[in-house]
């Protein structure tokens, strides 16, 4: 598992990366009460804002980790974005990306990092 | 590090697990451990305290009722003593200067205004008003929710036969608490001013409490905006008057055209002919198609695409007890009360149809 800046989770399998918020960010975020998914099919660059995520205090957005495109979304999530505060790392998964450049994963933190970021 | 204030139960709220932001000059909790949703639902099924101590308190004296005529619209010389009335500072141009809470007591009249006002409000009384005092060294608590009653109860057993609206001064361990029977979350409740020292007293037994748990900012806005409550500086402004912003039903008989002191109030020329005439726009509720909220700015139109702006959103958000996005607003008087809306959201027009207000029936006990 990756880590990005953004409290986004990574998790390859092959070249494709499945793609959620860690439980830190679900827990700043608070109660979430709409997500909006990009479409399978979509290309998408690194750092297109492809998610939108509203919680009971305000809006924010998930950016695209890599480049490449989206072979799948999370549908549950429309009707019941509270899994996102449920099980971040679990059923709450956004996104699942085909990497066009797999050696973009490289740029991101492993767990330890990730965890000293958070502190 | 910064110039924010602290409430006098700031110790409190940081050990149930605070999360604090920067309101109105203060360093306000705005949702505890056990989250937004949670507090909101709480609230409406048993009991939640809020801490509000950064609204101004202020008391003038008993003989400024027909001065204090002269700044709101409210019948404020026929107010019973024990009686607490909900009020408007008006501006000459007929907009809306802050809304406010008076209430006549034995010996005094006791105003509760917005924190984000708070110094204007005063100078503004100050000038047409001898005497005003602000109350500097008392906490303001709010307990809302259908157990409040019984909660509070166990401290001041008199407050059991309070009706809302009604003001009373009860004794607690020597001291006077101010109590009210009101609120701003739409469920039957007390309001209670506190000397600052016996606060952290009250709210502790009040927490020991099963029913009752801390609630923050966050649920505040959810649980007002379902009730329909006006929040100032989104759905009442300088630039919107009462009669725009719905509250026609604030501006007392004796005060309109053909009462007894008609009229008198900055403003008065705007809005009484508003309320003949009707106003330009209108506040209307919103029931957003699907679960994307419209929050407060979100412009309104009249057609999914192309058309006309005909309004803007001036609160919303989600709505735990309704479970669907809500949102009041207002919009152009000429638009029909039917008429879908068309809210635009990130470049998107999201449709919400019109309702009427409340989204959630007030449980008050009158």
């Amino acid at each position: 598992m990756k880590y990005t800046e953004e409290h986004e989770w990574l998790r390859a399998e092959g070249d494709t990366v499945t793609v959620g918020i860690t439980e830190h960010a679900a827990t700043q975020l608070g109660d979430v009460v709409f997500v909006e998914l990009p479409e399978a099919g979509t290309t998408v660059a690194k750092d297109d804002e492809i998610v939108v995520i509203e919680s009971v205090k305000a809006a924010s957005d998930i950016m695209a980790p890599i480049d490449g495109e989206i072979v799948e979304v999370n549908d549950a999530l429309a009707d019941n974005p509270g899994l996102v505060n449920e099980d971040p790392l679990g059923e709450a998964w956004f996104f699942k990306v085909k990497a066009s450049d797999p050696s973009q994963m490289d740029d991101y933190m492993d767990e330890d990092a990730y965890n000293e970021l958070i502190g | 590090m910064s110039d924010l204030k602290q409430l006098p139960l700031h110790a409190l709220h940081a050990a149930h697990g605070a999360k604090f932001v920067p309101f109105a000059g203060y360093d306000m909790p705005v949702q505890y451990a056990a989250g937004v949703m949670t507090e909101h639902k709480h609230t409406r099924d048993k009991a939640g305290l809020f801490d509000v101590s950064h609204m101004g308190q202020v008391l003038l004296p008993p003989s400024a009722d027909a001065a204090l005529e002269t700044l709101v619209p409210v019948d404020v010389i026929g107010l019973k003593e024990g009686r607490q009335r909900y009020g408007l500072f008006t501006s000459p141009a007929g907009g809306v200067l802050d809304d406010l809470m008076i209430a006549r007591r034995a010996g005094d009249l006791f105003l509760v205004v917005n924190a984000a006002r708070r110094a204007h409000d005063i100078a503004h009384l100050q000038k047409a008003i001898d005497g005003v005092e602000e109350v500097t060294d008392r906490a303001l608590l709010a307990l809302q929710g259908p157990a409040a009653e019984a909660a509070l109860s166990r401290l001041l057993p008199e407050v059991a036969a309070m009706r809302f609206m009604d003001v009373a001064e009860l004794g607690w361990r020597g001291m006077a608490l101010w109590v009210s029977r009101s609120g701003y979350t739409g469920e039957d409740g007390f309001e209670i001013s506190v000397p600052a020292a016996a606060a952290e007293d009250v709210a502790a037994e009040l927490l020991a409490m099963e029913d009752v748990l801390p609630i923050g900012l966050g649920a505040r806005d959810s649980l007002r905006l379902e009730a329909g409550l006006h929040l100032y500086g989104q759905d009442l402004a300088e630039d919107i008057s009462p009669i725009e912003a719905g509250l026609t039903w604030a501006i007392n008989k004796v005060r309109r055209k053909g009462g007894a002191r008609e009229g008198g109030f900055p403003g008065a020329d705007r809005i009484l002919t508003e309320m003949d005439t009707g106003a330009p726009r209108r506040r209307v509720g919103l029931r957003p198609e699907g679960r994307a909220p419209m929050r407060a700015g979100v412009p309104l139109f009249d057609a999914p695409e192309g058309g006309a702006q005909v309004g803007l959103v001036t609160s919303g958000g989600f709505g735990p007890s309704i479970g669907a996005p809500i949102a009041m607003g207002l919009v152009d008087s000429a638009v029909a009360p039917d008429a879908t809306l068309y809210g635009e959201v990130r470049g998107k027009r999201l449709p919400g149809a019109q309702t009427g207000l409340p989204f959630y029936k007030p449980t008050y006990k009158r």
